[in-house]
Order: C-alpha cells, then structure tokens, then sequence
C-alpha cells in the first residue's frame, strides 16, 4: 500500500471553514501523514533535512492548499525553494523522488466557470499550476490533475461534505496501484467516475 | 557668635553642602567631606561651633542607630546562611588578625590595654560607604573580589555591634553617669542580675514577636492609605520604640535597631523602609561626622606631624597585609587579591562611632581620641590614591593585564566592534557575532572570565569600561559599532554618555533591561536598544497560547506587531515628561504606568486581527453586491 503525504499550507487555518471539514475528513486516515507547514514552520525557517526524510518515506506527495493569486500561499515556495535541493531532488545525481507521484489539493473562492479562456480569470486552473507540474517533471515525479473544491464563497455545508468524501475517497484511490490508469484526459481528479459518485 | 538654633543649622548644613560638594569634586567619599565641614565651621577654624558641639554628637549618634537597623534590613538571613562561609571565614580572619595586629602595634607603642583594644577595634573595621561605593561604581560587584569585600564589610557590619556592646566592659571608672546617657534611665541597676538577664532576653524576643505580628500589620495599613509621610512617621516610630525599649533595658540601642532591621528584612517593606529612611540616615551620619570633625584638636595633632604620618602609613600597611593574606588563604586570583586588598585598606566610618563612644567612657583622652580621628580621616582619604596606584601602577603589570599584545590577526579590522561586558547577555551575543567571522574586541571587569576569553583566542580588555582611556586603547576611534551589554544600566548609561560626548560616529547598540531604562537611553538619543524582557517574554507568551490552541504563524505575526506596537509606545511615553509628583511610591508609580499600558492594549482590540486571508470578508461584500444588484 502506498504511503500518502499532506503537505498542508494555510496561513490562516483557523479561519477557513471549507478546509477544516476537509482536513478533519482526512488528517487520521492509516498511511496518510498529515504535515502542517504553517504550524511546523510559523517563521519559515524550514527544516530541511526532515523535510527531505519525510518525502523519501511516501509514495505520494500532496501540495494541498488555497488558491491565492493563482498560485500557493508564500511558505509553499519557500518549501520549494529549500527542500528540492539540486542533486537531491533534480540534477544529475538527485534522484530522490524519481517514480513518486505528486499532485496539488487546492480550494478557490471562485467558481469553476470563471476559470477558463473567456472566463473573467482568463486561464485554466491547469495552466496556473504549470510551475507545479513542471517541478515534478523535472523531479522524475508523476504529476497528476489537481482535485478542487472551487466556488468555496458560495458553498454550502452539504455539498462541503460530499467534496470531504471524494477527498477521502481519493486517497483511498491514491493509495492502490494506479500506474495503469489513465489520467491525462481529465482537467481534474474529481472527474473520476469512482469520484464523482459521491456529486450525484 | 552662637545660640540661636536656626543659626546653628544654617551653619552645619551650608558647610556640609560646600565640603560634600568640593569633597565628591575630589573624587573623595562624602565622608570626608563632613568631616571637612566639621573642621572648618569648628572651633579651631572658623570656630562657629564650640561647646555645643558635644551635645550636637549625641544628637546625630541617632544616625548611627538608624544606620545599624539599615544594615539588618540588608541582611536577609537566608542570603546571610548561604555565605556564611565566606562572610564568617573572610570577615573573621581579617578582622581577627587586623586586631592582633594592631592592639600587639599599640601596646608596643605604649598605650594601656584597653586603649589598645579599642583602637585596635577601630582598626580592624573598613569603611563600607567608601569600599561599596567604589565596587558599584566600577561594576565589580559580580567578580570574586566584589563579593569577597562585600563579605567582610557585612562581617565588620555584624561585629560592630558586638564591639559596641563589648566597650563598656572596659570602662574602669564609675563616674560615666554624664556621658553615658543611657545609665539615667537604665532599668537594670535596680533589677538583680537574674532579672537583668531575663529583661534584656524578653526584650529581643519582644522585637521579633513585635516585627513580625505588630510592626509588618502596621505597615500595611500604612502603606493601603497611600500617604507617603505616614510611611516615614511609621519607619520612625519603629526605630524610636527599639531604641527606647533598649534604653529602657539597658543594652544598645544600635544593637535593638540592627535586630529590628533583621526581623523586618523578609517582609515586603523592605525596600520602603530601606529609601524612606536611607536620606535621614545620611544626613543624620553626616552631622555626626561634622561633629566629629568640629571636635579634632589641631593643636595637639600640628605638633606630632610625623607621629600621625608614621601611625598613618603602619596601620594602612598592616591592614593592606592582612587584607593580602586573608585573599590569600581563600585562593582570590592576584589582580583581585589587590584590588580587594587596596578597597579596604583605610580605617572606616564605624572607627569614628567605637572612638567617640569610648571617649564618652573615658577610655580614651582627648589626645589619643584626636590622633585616632585624624588618622582615620586621612586614612579615608587616601583610599581612591591607593585605588589609582593600584589601577595604573601595579595592576597592569601583574595578573590579568589590561591588554595582551597579539600577532596581527588574519581578518582584516577594517569592520571593528567593541562588546562591553561579557556575561550572559553579551557572551550569546559574541557568540554569534564569532559565528560570523567578526570578531569583536571584547571589555570585561571580571579577570577570571578576562582570562579564559584570552585564552579562547578573544581580543579582550581588562578593567572599568566607564573610562575613557580604557576604550580608547581598545580602539573606539577607529570603532564602526559599540555594543554595550553589562547588567548595571547605570554603568551602562556612563559608558553610553562617555562614547556619545567623545566618539560621537560610533554607533551604539545597547542592552536595557526594561521599560525604565530604555526610556532613559531614548532621552539620551540613543536609538538601538534592546529590551532584555520583551523577545523572550513574548516568545513564552506565544507559546503559552499555541498549546492552547492558536495557530503558530498567526502568533508569530502577533509577536511582531506586538513588537512593534511596544517599541512605537516607548518611543512615544519616552518622550513624556516623567511623573512631577515623585511623592507617591515608586512602585505605585511602576503601577500606574502598567494600568496605562493595559488600557492601551485592551483599547487596541484583545487581538488586532489582520483580515489577511480570511475570505469570510470578501464572501460578505460579494453576497452584499449580489443582493444589491437583485
């Protein structure tokens, strides 16, 4: 069974309804590790070595966070910046993630519509998360479409927690042997048909 | 030329105001300077003061008593158990062999026993005004040689009184009924001795009954109405009942008085009753000692010029000795066996107290009274001579030098920085400044720690960082940055204000160690200062509330704003000019400035929160704009 890893990142957790309900749904299941860096790192002076021994101990690395000017909150970066070290996580010799699989868990204050080519966000959250996905290419690491719980503004207390199932759901999902199936077709994991049950 | 009172008072508080004032100019303790008076407006110069002189003595001994009832203040019992090896162990042995010593000198001289005895007595006892002003003034109250002097001092202290209480004894004569103004009322001499016995023991163990059940009751309700001269009313009342309930039994009143301190030592007014009364006690002393002054005989002393010199020069030599040996046998480094040999070696202010109780005896005649006065006087005077041979002769060329010569070192000095102190604080600070390659000239007090620095490799220099020759061979022209981080913010301010006036480029970052010194080093415009209580407190307060619950970054963001608030309301209280009414209690005071702050605080909101990142905000204003557009 694959090892999961939570890489959370919200500077303001206390405050954020929608991410609470998730978190709570998720934060015990068995191999799931969950790692809060704001809380972990509260003057962002992170901890590399540990950082590094926590990536080698898991399958699959979750960047889960809010959508804040199309990108992450700042610690993320800084994560990026101090743990994917040249000659560790890229480089000639930097191995170290070669094979994982890595995708990103984010929540947005807008709607799904307004996401695209000729909505008022211009691009497609895919596109926004490029840096994402290219950082695991250049880590030897699978990047997969991220899960999202968009239109949080609007979101009421049921249909959080149906997207709290799917996010269990997709863990459990993570967790098996997924080397076979075919992902590149969806804009988001949610679309999973096992996924997407718990909408209906 | 005399008898009215009012003139009388004028006379003794203008020449003590002049002579304190050119005495302290000299670099020369204010005892002096008393005693100076004394001379001056006494019979022999001016000659403003005559018989009444005597009268004036017996009136201002009262100085004495309040003085013995501010030594057992000092004395906590528990702090006085802690040391008792060094304070019994040094204090006994110097003053023990200074006795020998000196009563072995006088007997040789030619004197009877008793006389030797006495001025052996006053011998052996140092002056702790003159010795414990130079250790604060220097700051060396942390190093070995400061806690050793400080035991002794609190050794003579103590025994004072038993001396006090021994001299009696040696009186041979039975007419003293005119001088000794105790015997009148005495209650003992028509009490058999069994009864005597059982009086005097009841009585001490009524002071301590009374001190703790009556007097420490009292005070508080004192101290709960608020008005500050109930508070001196009531330390006086204290001091007056001892002493007449001594009086009454016979024994000292400076014995009682000392007892009463050490009863009241561990109550919470210790403090309160120390500064109420410390002025009265001054200036009690003070003209205790312009009385003393007023009744030296010159013309005996003018016609012995090299007795008194010789006498002089053997007495401070044999105290110097015995102060060396005593160091000594307790292992102190040189450098520190010399500075606590040359800090006490003058006969000290008690000597004035033990001379002139046995005059009143008639232990002593006048001559000899005169000759020990005189020599005691001077002998005060010489000290901060001595303390500069010392400092600039001997010193530098032996034990812990004031500077080591060093082959030039590889980095390069164009970025130089000075560190003062080099205890806790300043050792984390250059710590972490070596961490970095910059090696900072290190000026510390303490010739152990000056030592083991030279030893690490540190560039270090020995001595009193409030002299300017000292930073000045440490290299403060050439200086980019002065940091001071010693625990004495008084020493701290003079360093500060020294570099300020002469090095007025070098820039200064300074340690405070809370609110009030910070407000002081802001008025001197002095910018860089670092709270040693608000980083670390804020940091247990941070975390104290993450285990409760709050999230760490938001904490660490509070931290700062907190800071940052904080550092912008000392700036602007700073400014303000400090509270006129200096009536109330300083603690009260303290008290107030706490309530302004708290009030600040709870104004701003128990917590500012930023609105960063919270969306409820903007899914307010949206569902605002929704239903207004609908």
């Amino acid at each position: 069974m694959k090892k999961i890893l939570i890489l959370f990142a919200h500077p303001k957790f206390e405050k954020s309804r929608v991410n609470k309900v998730l978190i709570d749904k998720v934060k015990h299941i068995e191999n799931v590790t969950f790692h809060d860096l704001y809380e972990e790192y509260p003057n962002f002076h992170i901890d590399v070595k540990r950082e590094q021994e926590l990536l080698l101990k898991h399958d699959v690395i979750i960047w889960h966070h809010p959508f804040y000017w199309y990108s992450s909150p700042a610690i993320l970066k800084q994560w990026k910046d101090m743990v994917l070290e040249f000659n560790w996580a890229h480089g000639p010799t930097g191995l170290a993630l070669q094979g994982k699989t890595a995708l990103n868990v984010i929540t947005t204050g807008g709607k799904r519509e307004i996401y695209c080519a000729t909505g008022s966000n211009s691009f497609t959250v895919n596109e926004f998360l490029r840096p994402y996905e290219q950082t695991a290419n250049l880590c030897g690491m699978r990047f997969l479409p991220p899960f999202a719980v968009m239109g949080t503004y609007s979101l009421n207390d049921e249909a959080l927690l149906l997207y709290a199932n799917q996010y269990k759901s997709l863990l459990d999902f993570l967790k098996g042997n997924i080397d076979d199936v075919n992902l590149s077709n969806y804009f988001f994991i949610n679309d999973l048909p096992i996924l997407s049950k718990h909408l209906i | 030329m005399t008898g009215s009172l009012l003139f009388e008072a004028i006379v003794f508080l203008l020449g003590a105001i002049i002579c304190v004032a050119i005495a302290k100019r000299l670099g020369l303790s204010s005892v002096i300077g008393y005693l100076l008076a004394g001379v001056v407006i006494g019979p022999y110069v001016l000659g403003f003061i005559g018989k009444e002189g005597e009268d004036i003595l017996h009136f201002a001994e009262f100085g004495v008593v309040i003085m013995l009832f501010l030594i057992g203040l000092e004395i906590e019992p528990k702090n006085f158990w802690n040391m008792r090896k060094t304070i019994l162990g040094m204090g006994g042995l110097q003053v023990g062999l200074t006795m020998f010593l000196s009563y072995g000198l006088f007997l040789i001289l030619g004197y009877s026993v008793n006389v030797s005895l006495v001025i052996s007595m006053a011998i052996a006892l140092s002056s702790t005004a003159i010795a414990m002003q130079t250790i604060k003034e220097k700051g060396l109250m942390e190093t070995t040689s400061g806690a050793s002097s400080f035991s002794i001092l609190l050794f003579q202290d103590i025994i004072v009184i038993f001396m006090l209480g021994f001299i009696p004894l040696l009186s041979n004569t039975e007419d003293t009924e005119t001088s000794n103004h105790t015997s009148d009322t005495s209650l003992l001499e028509t009490l058999p001795i069994g009864f005597q016995t059982l009086a005097i023991i009841l009585s001490v163990a009524l002071i301590v009954v009374a001190g703790r059940y009556l007097i420490v009751p009292m005070l508080r309700k004192v101290a709960k109405t608020g008005v500050r001269e109930m508070l001196i009313a009531a330390a006086f009342l204290i001091v007056f009942s001892i002493s007449y309930l001594m009086e009454f039994v016979g024994i000292s009143p400076a014995l009682g008085a000392f007892l009463g301190g050490v009863v009241l030592s561990n109550s919470e007014f210790k403090h309160e009753l120390e500064s109420t009364l410390e002025p009265f006690k001054n200036l009690m002393l003070g003209l205790f000692f312009m009385a003393v002054g007023a009744s030296i005989n010159f013309i005996v002393i003018a016609n012995i010029p090299f007795t008194v010199g010789g006498i002089l020069l053997a007495i401070i030599a044999l105290k110097a000795f015995v102060l060396f040996i005593t160091a000594h046998v307790f292992k102190l480094k040189i450098d520190q066996k010399l500075l606590l040999t040359f800090n006490l070696s003058q006969i000290g202010e008690f000597a004035f107290v033990l001379l002139s109780f046995a005059f009143g005896l008639n232990i002593l005649d006048q001559e000899v009274m005169d000759l020990m006065l005189v020599i005691t006087a001077l002998s005060m005077s010489l000290t901060p001579i001595l303390g500069i041979i010392n400092e600039h002769y001997i010193l530098p060329k032996v034990g812990t030098k004031e500077s080591i010569d060093r082959p030039m070192d590889h980095i390069a000095k164009s970025q130089k920085v000075i560190l003062v102190g080099f205890g806790h604080f300043g050792s984390t600070v250059g710590r972490f400044l070596r961490s970095h390659g910059v090696e900072a000239t290190i000026l510390d007090i303490d010739s152990n720690r000056v030592d083991f620095l030279r030893k690490m490799g540190f560039e270090v220099y020995y001595g009193d960082a409030t002299r300017l020759s000292l930073l000045e061979s440490a290299g403060i022209a050439d200086a980019n940055l002065l940091i001071i981080a010693i625990d004495n913010p008084t020493v701290t301010r003079e360093v500060a204000r020294i570099v300020k006036d002469n090095y007025p480029n070098v820039e200064l970052l300074i340690r405070a160690k809370n609110r009030y010194d910070a407000y002081d080093l802001l008025n001197m415009g002095i910018d860089n200062i670092y709270r040693e209580s608000l980083d670390t407190s804020l940091a247990l307060a941070s975390d104290a509330l993450s285990k409760l619950g709050f999230r760490k970054y938001t904490l660490a963001r509070q931290v700062q704003n907190f800071i940052k608030y904080d550092e912008e309301s000392i700036r602007r209280l700073a400014k303000q000019p400090t509270d006129e009414d200096s009536y109330i209690f300083k603690a009260r005071q303290e008290l107030a400035e706490q309530e302004k702050l708290l009030n600040n605080d709870f104004k701003r909101g128990v917590v500012d929160y930023d609105n960063h990142w919270d969306s409820k905000n903007i899914k307010d204003a949206l569902q605002q704009f929704q239903k207004n557009k609908s």
